[in-house]
């Protein structure tokens, strides 16, 4: 089996949100980037699903030569190839736009993605990537088992998960549960030295949106204490004075 | 140029988030004189007609009494909105509609938002207000292309009855197929899905095992709340993972978010820290969440809850 893996680059999960440039820009001074924590679910099914089958896994991001030590450790996981698409991640539709162009005829069976990066929320490339390529798609799944050129896919729907068959090849975006995420060892980081790392250039899709401005949320008024022997009392504020229940 | 609305039916009626949809779909309509509002109804409609009431023009059922795979439901939907000349196409930021709206906004070569939460601002441009770093911040998004599809986020816009009424016809498209077959449905019944939740009530690891989750669920009971938890509850398997809320878990939006024992991490305010209203009780003072609360009770939830338990149920008739 041969399988793509879409690696989106994001910051750290304890980095304090703030912007510059008059709030126009995310301010990444002295942040920790590393691998979407959901694409490292899909790299590691990946990597057990093509252990399982002789397969190969690549690995593609968008983005700029800044993200190379993340696609590096992709590669120390064990991915065995990369794909760098060299252009700013615009928006998740240029995004898929530019995956679509490389995995269009290039054979892959399966291209998983993580249900969204954790910086922009998109949620969208996986849904964007069937529809571009003409495949399904299954998005945040908690199970993913390939046989006969099938998968099944427990996933999450409204209220509930759901048990769904598609043909191979299929797009389908990881969450929690799928696996647990692997961690490089010295032989990967040593192997991930050597393998290869190829830079494309952008094809010619353009962004259909862009980012204009950002906001941080008004911050709170702080918190309004109430005594343990009488939680009547929040009860009575929620009602009359937040008026939320 | 009409607006699309995707309306997604229940046992009972309409969800909740698809009246809000309407309700989007009929104030864009004003804002930008583009109309009529056609709401695409999906599922089993009885009672179609009212969504007039939320500032539906025309109901367009489509065909199939079942509810649809999401491929399906976007190729249909996709086709209306071609025939139908559409600006705008509104879908419910939920799993059903994260999985139509790429797939719409691709046949109709029209630009995606997801996550939307406010009106667009339109004085120049289109630009919409999207929550991007799981809830830590805001962003507003200029949307280029002449079409757009939005996908609004659960409890983010308020439903408003118009009184108006609605011309209702089947949608007189061809079914689509699926290309996902179904297995087998899980549905948790008789509970408040968490991501439609008005008030949710939430414990952590101070709940200390999931013995005492029945205090949990009382309260959440008197307050016709959904229950949550922090993720090492989930990771321990004292409660199921579709309950876990958080950077890595489900982003929630409620009116009240109640948090009982936890401790309030980063990675757990970042999922719910858009809550209009945030209650934390815990018996550590110096508890991260008593900054990001609006109000707090300092005490130990063994002693607190069985006393706001017995309050919330006396008045709850
Ligand atoms: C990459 C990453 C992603 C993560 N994603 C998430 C996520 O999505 N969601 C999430 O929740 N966490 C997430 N975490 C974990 C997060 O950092 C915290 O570890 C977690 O939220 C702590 O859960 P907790 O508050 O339930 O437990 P604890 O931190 O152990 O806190 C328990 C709290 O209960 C209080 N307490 C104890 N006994 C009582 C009592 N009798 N009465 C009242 N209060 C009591 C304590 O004072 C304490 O504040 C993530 C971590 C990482 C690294
Ligand atoms: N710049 C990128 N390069 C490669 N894959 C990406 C990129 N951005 C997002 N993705 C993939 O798409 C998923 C969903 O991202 P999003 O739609 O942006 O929330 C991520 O988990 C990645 O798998």
């Amino acid at each position: 089996m041969k399988i793509l893996v879409c690696i989106s680059v994001v910051p750290d999960t304890t980095t304090k949100i703030s912007f510059t440039d008059n709030n126009t820009r995310f301010n990444n001074q002295g942040v920790q980037y590393i691998i979407n924590p959901y694409d490292e679910l899909a790299l590691t099914r990946a990597m057990e699903l093509a252990e399982a089958s002789n397969g190969t896994v690549h690995v593609i991001h968008v983005g700029t030569a800044d993200s190379e030590a993340s696609i590096r450790k992709a590669l120390s996981i064990g991915a065995h190839e990369a794909i760098r698409v060299n252009a700013e991640p615009a928006d998740a539709q240029f995004v898929a736009a530019q995956i679509a162009a490389v995995a269009q005829n290039a054979g892959y069976d399966l291209i998983l993605t993580g249900r969204e990066s954790i910086d922009y929320n998109g949620g969208a490339v996986c849904g964007l990537l069937g529809q571009l390529l003409g495949i399904p798609s299954v998005n945040v799944a908690s199970k993913i088992d390939v046989s006969a050129g099938t998968a099944t896919v427990e996933h999450d729907i409204d209220g509930g998960r759901e048990v769904v068959t598609v043909q191979l090849p299929a797009v389908i975006s990881a969450q929690k549960d799928l696996c647990e995420p692997r961690i490089p060892n010295m032989r990967g980081i040593m192997a991930a030295r050597t393998k290869p790392l190829q830079i494309t250039e952008p094809g010619a899709a353009t962004a259909a949106s862009g980012y204009v401005a950002f906001e941080l949320p008004a911050p709170k008024q702080g918190v309004k204490l109430i005594d343990a022997e009488n939680p009547a009392e929040l009860l009575y504020l929620l009602r009359n004075e937040a008026k939320v229940i | 140029m009409s607006i699309i609305v995707f309306a997604e039916t229940t046992e009972t009626g309409y969800k909740k988030s698809s009246l809000e949809a309407v309700t989007v779909a009929r104030e864009i309509a004003n804002r930008t004189q583009a109309g009529p509002v056609v709401a695409v109804v999906n599922g089993q409609a009885s009672d179609a007609a009212s969504l007039g009431n939320y500032g539906a023009d025309e109901v367009l059922v489509l065909p199939g009494s079942a509810t649809h795979s999401p491929d399906a439901a976007a190729a249909m939907l996709a086709e209306l909105a071609r025939n139908k000349n559409a600006a705008t196409v509104i879908i419910s930021n939920n799993y059903t509609g994260k999985s139509i709206a790429p797939a719409v906004a691709t046949t109709l070569n029209a630009s995606l938002a997801t996550n939307v939460i406010d009106y667009p601002d339109t004085s120049a441009g289109y630009k919409v207000k999207r929550g991007v770093f799981s809830g830590k911040a805001f962003a507003w998004v200029e949307l280029k292309q002449p079409v757009k599809v939005l996908a609004i986020t659960p409890n983010s816009f308020e439903i408003r009855e118009s009184g108006g009424s609605a011309t209702v016809a089947d949608a007189g498209v061809q079914v689509a197929g699926s290309r996902l077959q179904i297995q087998s449905v899980n549905k948790v019944t008789g509970k408040i899905p968490l991501t439609e939740a008005e008030i949710v009530v939430s414990g952590g690891r101070g709940m200390k095992g999931p013995e005492n989750w029945g205090m949990i669920e009382d309260l959440a009971k008197a307050l016709g709340a959904a229950t949550a938890c922090s993720k090492p509850v989930s990771d321990m398997g004292w409660r199921s993972h579709s309950e876990h809320v958080g950077q890595t878990g489900i982003t929630i939006k409620p009116n009240l978010y109640i948090a009982i024992g936890i401790s309030g991490a980063i990675q757990h305010l970042a999922g719910v820290s858009s809550s209009k209203v945030i209650v934390a009780i815990n018996k550590d003072p110096e508890a991260p969440f008593f900054k990001a609360a609006d109000y707090g009770i300092v005490g130990d939830a063994f002693e607190v809850l069985p006393k706001l338990i017995a309050a919330a149920t006396a008045t709850s008739h």
